[in-house]
């Protein structure tokens, strides 16, 4: 068995899991588990940029652009699946990454993350100041049906979640496709050595270029989904603390897994639940230390420690 | 007229606020190549430990004026205790590792800062008004100021010329350019590059914190103020040029002329435009305003 297959058939066991799940979560579970599939979509976003060698402290823009583009599409265009507001949402954050990258894609290290970290900030000044998108409140977003299944029936209450994790599977096993292809295969050859892979006839700056679209796409998908589910969208999900969030995820993850950031995402969202009713001022003093933690012994991510063990045991 | 000389001292007051605080996130980006994205919780700090301690002194019942000399050594005492902590502490382990693992790095930090002063002060605000009231305002034509912005101007000035005194007209001034060109050959010189970088990072640990010490009576200390500062401290010291003390000054001068002339004249964009300037100066000159192609200097 190849290892696209094995990937392939681990999300679908995943997803077989969160069907099966799904009848005996409560409300406020189903709920955690889409935001985490949604923060986890943005965070495999990163980790294509991270095997591309760039850390980008502003993937809230392409977040809060799918979020928004869900939400126009449903209360200005009067589309009512959520499905579509979802694709939507993706196809005008990878727009606005294709436009960006024209930019983006000449810089590195941290000229890249401040050039984001700047865009970002900017789309979030905009919103903040734009009476028609609600200024500091944002508004709300109301999805009819998913999938051709009305939301307000007794199956409906499943529609979202079933919708984020039908999503974050095609995502997954999409990006987990494209890192086996040449393109992707690229990808850590520019992060280790750009002028080897231009000597080699390949273009860097257009595997960075595709990289940021593909990443962006990706987090504009994650917005929509958390729009839908919250019903809401507002600023802040533009503003660099969100973007540090995905960072958060991305490096607790590393880079050697597609699954790997939706599982960081529902680790960081199931103990921020946790830590909000027990401990509400500490748990970023968590967050950085385990941040910290994991920076300093487990440079690949907590999913190095299953790859390694697994190395040895074999 | 008086839009226009309202734009230029509003504008002035603004970048001395935000001098302090970049000239201690480039001085530490200079020498240390940490881009430290808790810079901001540091200015926070400052600001906490500068309410604790004026509103201590002011209580105790000692003479109001000397609550200005609590705002200044509390940002001493935060830059010598916590800076040194923090350097000895954490980042003298990381040295040479790739600058943007540092960036995480100090973020990881952040998080963790910004739910330590939590815990120390509690979540609720503090006032420390005393030291804005007490000197009273200004005539400026039509135009009425308070006079402690003026002595903000002053401290950024004092900041700036002492900075500039050290890093030239000393010896110790001379051993940091040496090791900013070239950190090997510096300690193959005989050049104790760990204590310089100690006493770099204090030194920018104590500016962050005096940029929120100073800021302090004229806002109420609360949770997260230090949240918004590290982007607009990074907006300012990019568009001087990362690492560049003349950059900082003039990346300041910008930023707070344009915050301001956006205020009164295009309130809708104000919160962007400072971003926008980033994003232009990056987009055409990457390394900012300051710095040259290759050769680094402070």
């Amino acid at each position: 068995m190849n290892g696209f297959r094995r990937t392939g058939l681990g999300l679908a066991i995943a997803l077989g899991g969160l069907a099966a799940a799904a009848p005996f979560l409560p409300q406020w579970a189903l709920f955690l588990v889409v935001i985490s599939l949604a923060k986890g979509l943005a965070a495999l976003g990163l980790l294509l940029l991270m095997r591309t060698g760039l850390v980008s402290f502003g993937q809230g823009l392409y977040f809060a652009t799918g979020a928004y583009a869900a939400g126009v599409a449903a209360n200005s265009l009067g589309v009512g699946d959520a499905a579509l507001m979802v694709l939507g949402g993706g196809a005008a954050a990878a727009l606005v990454a294709a436009l960006l990258g024209l930019l983006l894609a000449r810089y590195r290290a941290i000229f890249f993350a401040m050039l984001s970290l700047a865009f970002s900030m900017i789309l979030y000044g905009i919103l903040v100041k734009s009476p028609a998108l609600g200024s500091t409140d944002g508004f709300n977003v109301s999805p009819k049906t998913a999938l051709g299944v009305s939301l307000s029936t007794g199956p409906g209450r499943y529609g979202i979640y079933s919708l984020a994790a039908l999503g974050a599977f095609a995502c997954a096993l999409a990006v987990d496709r494209y890192l086996r292809s040449y393109l992707g295969r690229l990808a850590p050859a520019v992060r280790d050595n750009e002028l080897r892979v231009e000597y080699m006839g390949a273009s860097v700056r257009n595997v960075v270029h595709l990289n940021l679209i593909i990443a962006g796409a990706l987090a504009g998908v994650g917005g929509a989904i958390t729009a839908l589910a919250v019903g809401h969208v507002d600023p802040e999900m533009a503003y660099w603390t969100t973007s540090g969030e995905f960072v958060f995820v991305a490096i607790l993850s590393g880079t050697s897994s597609v699954a790997a950031p939706f599982a960081g995402a529902l680790v960081l969202e199931a103990l921020r639940s946790f830590a909000y009713e027990h401990a509400p001022n500490s748990w970023q003093l968590v967050m950085g230390a385990a941040m910290l933690a994991v920076i300093l012994f487990l440079p690949d991510g907590l999913w190095s420690v299953f790859r390694r063990r697994r190395r040895t045991a074999t | 007229m008086s839009t226009i000389l309202a734009v230029l001292v509003d504008g002035v007051i603004y970048a001395s606020w935000l001098f302090i605080i970049a000239a201690g996130l480039t001085i530490v980006y200079g020498v240390m190549r940490i881009l430290n994205m808790a810079h901001g919780s540091l200015y926070a700090l400052g600001a906490y430990a500068a309410a604790s301690l004026a509103g201590a002194w002011l209580r105790a019942g000692f003479a109001p004026v000397g609550s200005y000399a609590m705002l200044v050594a509390a940002a001493v005492v935060v830059g010598l205790v916590v800076g040194p902590l923090i350097e000895r502490g954490l980042l003298r382990h990381l040295y040479g590792r790739d600058e943007v693992v540092l960036v995480l790095v100090t973020y990881a930090l952040f998080l963790i800062l910004e739910d330590a002063v939590k815990l120390v002060w509690g979540v609720e605000s503090y006032f420390i008004t005393e030291p804005y009231g007490l000197l009273g305002t200004v005539e400026l034509g039509p135009l009425s100021y308070p006079v402690y912005s003026g002595a903000l101007v002053v401290a950024a000035l004092v900041v700036g010329v002492a900075l500039r005194f050290g890093i030239y007209g000393t010896r110790y001034g001379k051993l940091l350019i040496a090791v900013i060109h070239d950190r090997e050959v510096s300690a193959a010189l005989g050049i104790n590059v760990n204590r310089v970088y100690l006493v770099t990072f204090a030194l920018g640990t104590t500016l962050a914190a005096l940029g929120g010490a100073l800021t302090a009576p004229t806002v109420s200390v609360v949770p997260g103020m230090g949240v918004e500062v590290i982007v607009l401290a990074f907006a300012v010291v990019v568009i001087g040029g990362l690492g560049s003390m003349p950059g900082a000054a003039l990346g300041a001068l910008i930023v707070g002329l344009v915050r301001s002339a956006a205020v009164h004249f295009f309130p809708q964009v104000e919160l962007f435009s400072i971003y926008l300037v980033m994003a232009l100066v990056l987009a055409f000159r990457p390394r900012g305003l300051f710095v040259a192609a290759e050769a680094r200097k402070i």
